[in-house]
């Protein structure tokens, strides 16, 4: 009876997650172009021009090409939006448990983490435009450069986790979120664990599509690629699958590197205020991360090649992800 | 809902009809930092089907009626249609030429005309504020 009440508890929690994740990835997208356009000293657009954009293509038409499967190209960014927010809902959010806790594990987020990259894939293909099969190549080649470090990265965490505590889930991100990795590490492992953020705020950029890893839209040189067919809802509806990604991927790297509350820890707050606390605490780590990962990189640097990106990724990313992977998992061995 | 939302977010695609370059300058010199359009939503994209603004450079060619054409179709409703320069607009010192199917508005109708050989950045901008207005008569209307 506990167990369905729960569960139905959760189901009335899942359009609030809804409309917090959609309106977070819109608000960041919003600060994004803003900050970006300051440090091109430029005034740049309100932080609420996301939301507008979004109005408009909803009113726009929906057009879907003569050459195009029609089932495949529309269902495409609806795959996309839905694994996004999916995430969310197995991520720890504002300092709480995850929602779906205990029914999927890390294992289950890398995979969630690839679908909306595959959907955008899919409906390239399916759009039967050149530039939108050579965008959907891209995509596919740029996903299987980061994955692997990506995958690194991930696997470490939960190794050192199960190291020190050989009986609990190591994969479930709410021992990752009770018991902070850095200090399970010690400080040989501390310097592994740099390395290995520092491989995850690289392969950021590729993950979420932004520049320098925003190859398969590249504007300039395939004429937004595997989008170059989408139009009106379904433009729309890809374009949030990228903000709530955003949210989602900088999420998990709080989860794995500051899983911290800052209360009751550090100041001392009881209830509910605590809570309201906390939820600011993740914000501001949330934009750090977005900031270090996305924004400040994407207004920095220009776009890769497509070699370039299979070679950083392969290469030197990859080289501090194993490095990081054997520097932490020896400091965690050398802790026990 | 939806037309005042369209008036602060236009994105444009900028289609060039056998024009000699210097219009298409002219554009991108507004989409620059110094002009910064991004302040009004304005976003140049790379495909007519993100596109609410047509600006159209050229007097149109034999050879590029057809293109032209279709980006028209392929770009969705609700659309603006901005010409650029002297040349599209009355078709310029090509007037009557006989490899000209031109000027624009005898393929489809043109909302804005900005006029001048080629037209400055400010003009361009102005022509976006009067695209502003027609939307704001369209909303009128309904």
């Amino acid at each position: 009876m506990n167990l369905l009440t729960g569960a139905i508890a959760s189901l009335l929690l899942v359009p609030i997650f809804v409309v917090v994740g959609i309106f977070l990835g819109l608000l960041f997208r919003g600060i994004d172009r803003k900050l970006g356009a300051r440090m091109q000293a430029r005034v740049g657009p309100p932080v609420r021009q996301p939301f507008i954009d979004l109005r408009k293509l909803l009113m726009k038409e929906n057009m879907v090409p003569r050459h195009a499967i029609g089932w495949v190209f529309n269902s495409a960014p609806v795959i996309a939006l839905v694994s996004a927010l999916l995430l969310l809902l197995y991520l720890p959010l504002f300092g709480f448990a995850p929602l779906l806790e205990g029914y999927g594990d890390l294992i289950l987020i890398m995979y969630l983490l690839m679908v909306p990259a595959i959907a955008l894939a899919i409906g390239g293909f399916s759009s039967g435009s050149t530039y939108a099969s050579v965008g959907a190549q891209r995509e596919l080649v740029l996903m299987m450069s980061y994955e692997f470090a990506l995958a690194v990265v991930t696997v470490t965490i939960a190794f050192i986790v199960s190291l020190a505590n050989p009986l609990l889930n190591a994969f479930s991100l709410a021992t990752l979120a009770a018991l902070p990795v850095w200090e399970l590490a010690g400080p040989i492992g501390a310097i592994g664990l740099v390395l290995l953020l520092l491989a995850l705020m690289l392969v950021m950029p590729a993950e979420l599509g932004r520049i320098p890893g925003d190859i398969a839209e590249a504007k300039t040189e395939i004429a937004d690629g595997v989008l170059v067919e989408y139009s009106g809802r379904n433009l729309a509806l890809f374009n949030l699958a990228q903000d709530v990604r955003t949210i989602a991927f900088a999420a998990l790297v709080v989860a794995f590197f500051f899983p911290y509350n800052i209360a009751p820890h550090f100041i001392t707050l009881e209830g509910s205020a605590g809570m309201i606390a906390n939820a600011a605490f993740f914000l501001i780590k949330l934009f750090i991360v977005v900031f270090a990962g996305s924004i400040f990189v994407h207004v920095a640097v220009a776009r890769f090649r497509v070699d370039q990106a299979a070679k950083t990724y392969w290469g030197p990313v990859l080289g501090i992800a194993l490095v990081g992977m054997a520097l932490a998992i020896f400091g965690a061995m050398m802790v026990i | 809902m939806g037309i005042d939302s369209l008036k602060r977010s236009l994105w444009v695609f900028h289609v060039n009809s056998g024009s000699c370059n210097g219009c298409d300058i002219e554009i991108i010199a507004a989409l620059t930092p110094r002009y910064d359009a991004e302040r009004f939503g304005i976003k140049l994209v790379g495909t007519p089907r993100h596109a609410d603004v047509l600006l159209i450079t050229g007097p149109v060619t034999k050879q590029m009626k057809e293109e032209v054409l279709r980006v028209y179709a392929q770009t969705p409703d609700p659309k603006v249609v901005m010409v650029i320069g002297n040349c599209g607009s009355t078709g310029g010192v090509f007037y009557e030429s006989y490899n000209i199917d031109g000027p624009v508005d005898k393929l489809f109708p043109v909302d804005v005309y900005v006029t001048g050989c080629p037209p400055r950045p400010e003009a361009i901008i102005e022509g976006v504020v009067k695209a502003w207005k027609k939307l704001e008569s369209l909303e009128a209307g309904k």
